[in-house]
């Protein structure tokens, strides 16, 4: 071991054993040297396995025709299509359920906090209820009730008309869908320029308030601008307007969009179960702000909203933003638990495929490796968002 | 009924400025519930449509539940069979009469499940001693060895006099119970490295411990279970297996111990560094310098963290019912594929969610007095 000293500085065995740079090599090539070896004889032992079972290596699978259905996705799947593709719907069905979920689980979680802080005695302790009763049950738990309260509903012949073409049966939820239209083009660049005339509006807005101090209601302004401007083109152009309303037919719905019994219940659990987090995110980072801010804006004579919208909120979201992100990821990661109640996302997609072809290591690695990247990329958009929010010090 | 409806306009008169309602002054009332209904739940309009509102969603969920949970369920059958059940309109609490060994300690042997039971308490008892803080001492970690020594043996037997019972057949809370406690357990020493680890001046070590966590941070529990049951197996040398409920429980502690460590690094930042500084300026050398200085006083900051981290891994363990394991979920579950009790399903659910929601329930307020009790001063 001596012989390893290569510091050019006078040295002695004992000086060289005691110096801390010295040994923190020895400690670093000890650790890594001790994680590359079990490294390799977990992969040598992997590679001698998979050869005695007979089964391949690598990603060439992922060419071959899959040969089993999905029961549903958002882009044209068979069972002739590759693997790659099964993978593909699965990672869209993983993200259709946490996008929709995250902006559910937002709405409600936002409701339940700010009702936890209400003034109102019944409505706080109902908020109350809901997040304790929530939180202390697991998720998987949950799941399981409201996918056995969906499939418990009637049959469709006999489904319950929620009124505006909206069906609830064991089949799933059914809801009313425009039809689209190509004349419908106009509208849609209309709004996408009212959507960027927004933007446009709020700089000029601020720019002018902090020049003159006179506020403009830029965002009312610009959503009625988006909500107006797009059917005032609509009627201009004389686009026909048509719904696809579900009806009966047979024993089951035709037409409307449909969420199916396995989404739904996912989804509802989902955003029931992390709305109860963010409520209690969204309640301490209301409560962080001092409540003389608050006096001294009311002092000003800012209206309630205004002060909510203006004093509190800004500063409840520095408190409120790095949870909420932890949040919205423990959502995608939960919507894993989709196996259990066959919904295909992508570890139920992924483990069909490794039942069939034996390859685990490559499914579960590229499912980690899919969870991995989005995850990164959430927490990047969120820390942005953070690093906008956050407090400027010097 | 709603008296106080009459001064609603004066109310809301004084509402434009918006009192805290505690400074509104107390009108000379009668009664003294009305007066506080009044500042409490009609103290202007939005507050009385509020109030309004949630009364009448009361008024049309709760009768009904009571009705069914309560007034017309069936808590009981003679014959063994849900025929009773099927005639009343109400809840099939019989259900818990005829399955409760089921659901409670799943296909462990009938007529030796005593042994899962007395261990459930002798833990629960265990957990239930450990809580006060004058408690805190050496003889509690000498008691905990002896509980889980007489635990292990009341669960696997085999030896002085008890027959031996394999683990595929353990389920049920003892397995859930087992599998959070041992997992929080077996990760805390994993933890406090990884946290070290990831604090280190040593790049190497720094970038290997923060890797990992990140790694396994960034992936659902349920791909680790499912790593651990499909590739461990391949992981290991030819002819050598390992116990399902050994994977899942190296996976729970893999995972448990990359969150925990994120909560000791957390206590490890809250340390003033002239406290390390000092430590080496006494000469102590890294280990010791950890051990006597910094981590006594870090890890006394992370207990209420390591608490809430228990409280989800407790309701994690129910995902090992994903890789075929009989946990107090999958027992439930279990139960209820009875053809005859199936239509009951959503009161077997509500009884597991009860025996769930107790034990966290529990775990988090002590948590929160915990927090109390060791506020030190270096947290907020």
């Amino acid at each position: 071991m001596s012989g390893m000293g290569k510091t050019a500085k006078p040295t002695t065995l004992r000086a060289l054993v005691y110096s801390a740079r010295f040994r923190g090599v020895v400690y670093q090539v000890l650790v890594v040297g001790g994680v590359v070896a079990l490294g390799w004889y977990l992969v040598n032992n992997t590679l001698a396995n998979l050869a005695a079972r007979g089964i391949a290596t690598g990603l060439g699978f992922l060419g071959q025709e899959s040969g089993f259905d999905i029961g549903e996705g958002m882009i044209p799947y068979s069972a002739a299509d590759t693997y790659a593709r099964a993978l593909l719907v699965g990672i869209l069905n993983t993200l259709k359920v946490a996008v929709l979920g995250i902006v559910l689980a937002s709405v409600i979680g936002l409701a339940v906090g700010v009702a936890r802080l209400s003034r109102n005695w019944l409505i706080a302790r109902l908020a109350t209820i809901y997040v304790e009763a929530v939180r202390n049950v697991p998720l998987l738990l949950q799941l399981f009730v409201w996918y056995g309260i969906v499939t418990a509903l009637p049959v469709p012949r006999q489904a319950i008309d929620v009124g505006l073409g909206v069906f609830l049966s064991n089949r799933g939820l059914k809801i009313p869908a425009p039809v689209w239209h190509e004349t419908y083009w106009p509208a849609v660049i209309v709004l996408v320029l009212a959507a960027v005339g927004l933007f446009v509006l709020r700089r000029w807005a601020i720019e002018r308030m902090n020049r003159t101090g006179h506020p403009f209601p830029w965002l009312s302004t610009g959503l009625a601008a988006m909500v107006v401007l797009p059917l005032l083109t609509l009627m201009a152009t004389g686009a026909p307007v048509e719904w696809s309303v579900p009806q009966l037919q047979g024993f089951n719905f035709q037409g409307g969009v449909d969420l199916s019994p396995e989404f739904a219940a996912l989804l509802a659990g989902l955003s029931v179960y992390t709305a109860a987090f963010i409520a209690e995110i969204v309640r301490s980072g209301i409560l962080a702000v001092p409540h003389g801010q608050t006096e001294a804006a009311l002092s000003l004579g800012l209206s309630r909203a205004k002060t909510l919208r203006l004093v509190v909120l800004p500063q409840a979201l520095r408190v409120i933003v790095p949870p909420l992100t932890s949040q919205y990821l423990n959502l995608l990661k939960n919507s894993s638990l989709a196996v259990a109640i066959g919904y295909p996302d992508l570890v139920s997609v992924a483990n069909t495929a490794i039942n069939q072809t034996g390859q685990a290591v490559e499914g579960v690695a590229l499912t980690m490796a899919v969870y991995l990247v989005v995850s990164l990329a959430l927490s990047l958009l969120m820390n942005w968002y953070n690093a906008k929010v956050a407090l400027v010090t010097r | 009924m709603i008296k106080p409806e009459d001064d609603i306009h004066a109310a809301t008169a004084a509402a434009d400025v918006e009192e805290p309602s505690s400074a509104v002054v107390p009108s000379p009332v009668l009664w003294k519930p009305l007066g506080w209904a009044k500042s409490n739940l009609f103290d202007s309009v939005p507050n009385t449509v509020l109030t309004l509102l949630a009364l009448f969603l009361l008024w049309e969920t709760v009768p009904p539940l009571l009705n069914w949970g309560l007034l017309q369920a069936t808590w009981g059958v003679a014959d063994g069979t849900a025929a009773a059940c099927r005639e009343s309109a109400g809840a099939c609490w019989a259900l818990m009469g005829e399955k409760n060994r089921l659901m409670l300690f799943g296909v462990y042997p009938y007529d030796q499940h005593w042994r899962p039971l007395l261990a459930t308490c002798i833990v629960i008892a265990m957990l239930a001693t450990s809580a006060p803080r004058r408690f805190w001492r050496r003889e509690l970690g000498y008691a905990w060895l002896a509980a889980i020594v007489v635990v292990a043996w009341l669960m696997w037997g085999g030896i002085l006099g008890l027959p031996y019972v394999e683990t595929g057949l353990w389920g049920g809370l003892p397995l859930t119970l087992g599998l959070a406690l041992l997992g929080i357990v077996l990760a805390f020493p994993l933890s406090i490295l990884l946290a070290l680890g990831r604090r280190s001046n040593l790049p190497a070590i720094k970038a290997i411990c923060t890797g990992y966590i990140e790694l396994v941070r960034g992936v659902p529990l349920v791909s680790v279970l499912f790593m651990a049951s499909v590739m461990f197996p391949l992981f290991l040398p030819e002819g050598v297996s390992i116990d399902k409920l050994l994977r899942a429980l190296v996976g729970i502690t893999l995972f448990t111990a990359a969150y925990l460590a994120e909560a000791v690094r957390g206590g490890l930042q809250a340390i003033p560094r002239g406290q390390e500084e000092a430590a080496d300026a006494l000469g102590l050398p890294y280990w010791r310098k950890m051990r006597l200085i910094v981590l006594p006083q870090a890890l006394r900051l992370v207990i209420p963290p390591i608490v809430n981290q228990f409280i989800s891994c407790f309701k994690d363990t129910s995902l090992v019912t994903i890789v075929g394991l009989y946990d107090l979920l999958a027992a439930s579950k279990a139960a209820l594929a009875d053809p005859e009790w199936r239509p009951y399903f959503v009161e077997g659910y509500i009884i597991a969610a009860i025996i769930y929601w107790v034990f966290c329930f529990s775990m988090s307020r002590y948590s929160q007095w915990l927090e109390r009790q060791l506020a030190t001063g270096h947290r907020r």
